[in-house]
């Protein structure tokens, strides 16, 4: 068979791809509870959906979009050897990252400040699918918000790879896998922004 | 691990072909076939474990009342030999042992497609295990849930669910990467010639199980997490007082644990038709068939999960369409089993250990689909609900099926990895003893589970006695075979007879290396010509 170091980046990409169909199910089981407590709670759900923010969700997906296209930019760059534009666009991408987890931690603060949290007197003692919602609602954006803080440090530690000239344009799998990923995140928020924020 | 005496040093093996030395070069190898042996004894170790603990249950059940323990530690015990078995023992046991053993040696792979993963899913793996068994012993004392974590009792219940949970969730885990892992491997390192029609049935088999482990155990993930969030931070999602809703716990445990069970069996069917057509000298019959069976299986049996929940609430249409779901998915497994018999007929047939485990596997696994047949009818299911007919009828699937596919892959392969082979003739008794013992043990739990003695219940009227004291013994004679069975296989892996060549005649490629295999498993990049059955194309006599 081929040298010893052969690399198969066909091979890299179908198993992040398939490793991206794990998280779509992940996120996959939350949806289906939403549906399910939304046909049981089409009232509450609006009342819930009301007190979120469309402000900070519509920044955040601004944020999103705009780190989305960063590294998509930063791959393309890549391809064409330009080292530092990669390194530049991937430092804007993780910035975007650490921006969409400050507005959200202002967002929970605020919530958190009215007393609406999983097990709050306020949703121990109001109407029960008020509780379903908001517990939806930050289990949800929780697990969003992991996966934002799990794909930054992949894109930094991409971005450490790039500077020591260990990804380039031979090689750069590891870069477009984690492109991939910030993708995915970019794409859970598409549909928890609607979801939650805009059709409720 | 000590290296086998092997004569043939002239041979450059996997055993001595490498740079580190002692424990490191196992536990970071990256060698497919070490992760195979660090898999295979990992859950090994674990399925004794489990054992153990079984045969205490049925202890406990040899006579009405207390026996040895009380109903606290009945629970603990029950749960905790359920989580090991289903979660250390049988869904990483195949992908993870023999999976990495020889599924890259039959598609005529060096390795497979992300080496480095792979030993990453094994410590995930000894990770989660950890966790698990640190749950058992910490805190307020082991899980007593049963291995399906029900709520409401697993978000209220004051033992160590949420460690044991986390522990769970670390091992899914490395499941999916197992999955990811050899799905990517059979769609890229296929040796030359080696067509999708030419694979091996244990490979198709493999790549139907990932598939199932790519696409279902998320959906587990997610729902350990919210248990661990139930406890921690009172979502009370599943909780009615707070608008949740218990059933959904139900419908996503078991959207997973369903599929899972395909896991456990899948790759055991693989096991089969490989060693069937071996032992018959005959091209296996229906290959196309056991080949898309596979993925049938894997496809049907993901709509099924409703059939776990005939009695908590679903509505009449959804258990209709459950039940429905339920028969399709016996047809592609039938058809496994008719082409396995027709395998047989007129073949030569050598009833070496390996394929008296395999047909003993047609037998008892039949025994335990149709019996699920029973209790995928609404209507008797209601009868037999949460009885032991339910714990006999998936210990005959799932032991009686996937545990003596197990066996009989030990003693058809291992002596491939060994260069040595166990002694037949104890093999055989080993096999006797453990075959009637399983019956006894659980052809008796079915009747009592007629009879209406429920399961999980440390204590039962006096009119079950009898059927309960015979099944205990039954567990006797099946631990003993079992003894017997691991002691004459590993004396004979280390000190038996030779192993060299082609002893069984196997037309795949993992026989048309040097035994045991180089690091990098063929001298030559292999060129396939002939399909994995075709034993007369190979020259095989």
């Amino acid at each position: 068979m081929s040298q010893p170091q052969h690399r198969d980046h066909a091979g890299a990409t179908l198993g992040m791809w398939l490793f991206l169909f794990t998280e779509l199910i992940l996120f996959g089981g939350l949806f289906l509870l939403y549906a399910v407590y939304l046909a049981r709670y089409p009232h509450e759900f609006s009342v819930g959906g009301k007190e979120l923010n469309v402000v900070f969700g519509a920044g955040n997906t601004i944020v999103l979009l705009t780190s989305s296209l960063l590294a998509a930019m930063a791959v393309t760059a890549v391809q064409r050897g330009q080292q530092r534009a990669t390194a530049i666009l991937l430092g804007g991408t993780i910035f975007c990252a650490l921006l969409f987890l400050g507005i959200k931690y202002v967002e929970w603060s605020a919530k958190i400040g009215h007393n609406i949290y999983p097990g709050s007197i306020r949703l121990r003692t109001g109407p029960p699918g008020e509780s379903v919602f908001f517990s939806l609602y930050y289990l949800t954006t929780g697990l969003h918000g992991l996966h934002v803080l799990i794909g930054g440090t992949l894109l930094a530690f991409v971005t450490v790879r790039v500077q020591q000239g260990k990804i380039d344009s031979t090689n750069y799998s590891w870069l477009e896998n984690g492109a991939l990923y910030w993708h995915l995140v970019d794409l859970i928020w598409i549909f928890i922004f609607p979801l939650y924020y805009l059709i409720l | 691990m000590s290296l086998p005496d092997n004569s043939r040093t002239d041979i450059s093996s996997f055993w001595n072909d490498t740079g580190k030395t002692g424990i490191a070069a196992w536990i970071f190898s990256t060698d497919h076939k070490r992760i195979g042996l660090l898999y295979f004894y990992s859950v090994l170790g674990f399925f004794l474990t489990a054992v153990g603990l079984g045969l205490l249950l049925r202890i406990e059940l040899m006579a009405p009342g207390r026996t040895i323990m009380g109903p606290q530690t009945y629970n603990a015990l029950f749960t905790v030999h359920g989580v090991i078995m289903i979660f250390l023992f049988i869904i990483p046991g195949f992908p993870g042992a023999f999976g990495n053993l020889i599924m890259p040696l039959q598609i005529g792979a060096r390795d497979v497609a992300f080496p480095r993963l792979n030993l990453f899913s094994w410590w995930l793996y000894m990770i989660g295990a950890a966790i698990i068994l640190t749950a058992l012993f910490t805190g307020s004392g082991p899980p007593d849930t049963g291995w399906t974590f029900y709520v409401p009792f697993s978000s209220r219940t004051g033992t160590n669910v949420s460690l044991a949970v986390f522990g769970v969730f670390i091992v899914g885990f490395s499941s999916i990467l197992t999955g990811v892992n050899f799905v990517t491997t059979i769609h890229r390192l296929r040796a030359e010639g080696m067509t999708w029609r030419r694979l091996p049935l244990f490979v198709w088999s493999l790549y139907a199980t990932a598939w199932v482990q790519i696409l279902a155990t998320p959906i587990l993930g997610i729902t350990l997490v919210l248990v661990i969030a139930e406890r921690a931070l009172g979502t009370g999602l599943f909780d009615p007082g707070r608008g949740g809703d218990p059933l959904m716990f139900q419908h996503l445990f078991w959207i997973y644990s369903h599929p899972a069970v395909y896991i456990m069996i899948l790759p055991a069917m693989g096991v089969i038709s490989e060693i069937i057509p071996v032992f018959s000298r005959k091209p296996v019959f229906g290959y196309k068939m056991i080949a898309f069976s596979s993925l049938a299986i894997a496809a049907a049996g993901s709509l099924v999960w409703g059939h776990h929940m005939y009695t908590s609430g679903m509505s009449d249409t959804a258990i209709l369409v459950f039940s429905f779901l339920t028969f399709v998915v016996a047809i592609p497994s039938a058809i496994k089993v008719f082409n396995w018999v027709a395998t047989l007929y007129k073949g030569s047939i050598s009833l070496e250990a390996p394929m008296i485990f395999a047909l003993s596997f047609i037998l008892l696994f039949s025994i335990g689909g149709l019996t699920g047949l029973i209790l995928g009818a609404a209507a008797t299911d209601i009868h037999v609900h949460d009885t032991q007919f339910v714990v006999g009828h998936f210990h005959y699937t799932i032991f009686g099926g996937s545990g003596f596919a197990f066996f009989g892959a030990m003693h058809y392969w291992l002596p491939k990895f060994y260069g040595r082979k166990y002694a037949e003739k104890p093999a055989l008794i080993a096999w006797g003893l453990m075959f009637v013992g399983f019956n006894i043990t659980y052809f008796s739990m079915m009747v009592l589970g007629m009879k209406g003695m429920p399961r999980r219940y440390y204590d039962y009227l006096p009119e079950f006695a009898p059927l309960n004291l015979a099944s205990t013994i039954g567990s006797w004679l099946l631990a003993a075979g079992l003894l017997l069975l691991m002691v004459n296989l590993f004396r004979g892996l280390f000190r038996g007879e030779p192993f060299t060549g082609n002893p069984w005649g196997g037309a795949t490629l993992e026989w048309s290396t040097t035994t045991p295999p180089p690091t990098e498993n063929f001298e030559e990049e292999p060129v396939v010509t002939h399909g994995p059955y075709d034993f007369k194309g190979t020259g095989i006599p």
